[in-house]
């Protein structure tokens, strides 16, 4: 849950991006890192294993503006993707007030999107949080892979596999070039903070 | 135990806050201290006018790691680690659980010693439960 300092009118919220490992979830930090870096007052901060995989977390403070005269600071987390990690997937989740959940198009990759929105669905269930209630959006990464000729799911078949139920917010995205990166960081940070105005009156 | 993780205050308990921590840790030597919840927030970040960290990351980071260690404290059939203390050459970093939600973290040189420190964070950790 957000954390409301009254006395510094600052809100801290956090934005967790979720999805399965190799997904994208670091590069759309890096690239809104890149993108908002004169905004930005600290590094990325990223905890990596050899061969560049993220071992616990990245972790990237954005400031986005005043609501109700609260300065609003969002942390974005990622987590890391793979199955074996689940532990630490659940301590990144700790206070958790959005998601943005990364999804691979590869047709390769079809089960392990589900593998892991599954993953994320009974982890919020440990905190007490439901995936049906809590902001959420679906980015549909790789979409440029596509013009390399490499077999993609198309979006219905996204949209049928991970959010016939959710029915949330989703954009299809590259985070390696940028494209509708920014688009999902705005959803998700807009559903993020309209849930935490009631606490603000 | 509560699941969400939510630390709630009002604006008289972050300043009793600040003031305890301001006069049990700054005035003792402290370089810098910080009151963060589980989650990685910062409830309160004071320093002694000379330090500036990067406190967002280091609050991210303590979290995680104090949750990582933890979790290894259940493995080992422990329930938690109360505290840890990382030694450096010039600063070191001593973490605190206060509540079940709350962590304190100071820095601080080799000006002050880690066994007077110790018993300051015991004293500061006694009056913010009062507050909290």
């Amino acid at each position: 849950m957000a954390l409301i300092n009254p006395k510094k009118k600052e809100v801290q919220a956090k934005l967790v991006y979720y999805g399965p490992g190799r997904g994208g979830k670091t590069t759309n930090l890096e690239y809104i890192y890149g993108r908002f870096k004169d905004q930005i007052k600290t590094q990325l901060t990223t905890i990596k294993t050899y061969g560049d995989r993220t071992l616990f977390f990245d972790f990237l403070p954005l400031d986005v503006g005043q609501v109700k005269g609260y300065q609003i600071r969002i942390q974005m987390y990622t987590v890391p993707g793979q199955v074996k990690y689940n532990a630490t997937r659940k301590l990144v989740l700790r206070g958790v007030d959005g998601i943005v959940f990364v999804a691979d198009s590869m047709a390769v990759r079809r089960q392990m999107n589900m593998v892991s929105l599954k993953d994320l669905q009974e982890n919020l269930a440990g905190i007490n949080k439901n995936i049906f209630t809590i902001p959420l959006v679906l980015q549909y990464n790789k979409r440029d892979l596509a013009d390399e000729g490499i077999p993609l799911l198309p979006v219905q078949d996204l949209q049928h596999d991970l959010n016939r139920q959710l029915n949330a917010p989703f954009f299809e995205a590259s985070a390696t070039q940028g494209l509708a990166v920014v688009e999902t960081l705005k959803k998700a940070v807009a559903m993020t903070v309209g849930s935490l105005v009631k606490k603000l009156q | 135990m509560k699941m969400d993780y939510s630390v709630e205050l009002n604006e008289t308990q972050f300043g009793l806050v600040e003031s305890i921590l301001e006069q049990e840790l700054i005035q003792l030597g402290v370089k810098s201290v910080m009151l963060i919840d589980m989650a990685g927030n910062i409830l309160v970040s004071l320093d002694d006018g000379q330090t500036h960290h990067d406190e967002y990351s280091l609050a991210a980071l303590a979290a995680g790691n104090f949750g990582a260690v933890s979790a290894m404290a259940k493995i080992i059939g422990e329930q938690d680690f109360a505290l840890l203390f990382h030694k450096g050459e010039n600063d070191s970093i001593h973490f605190s659980r206060v509540t079940e939600d709350l962590l304190l973290i100071a820095i601080f040189g080799a000006n002050v010693s880690l066994g007077f420190l110790r018993l300051k964070v015991a004293e500061a950790i006694r009056r913010v439960l009062d507050v909290v």
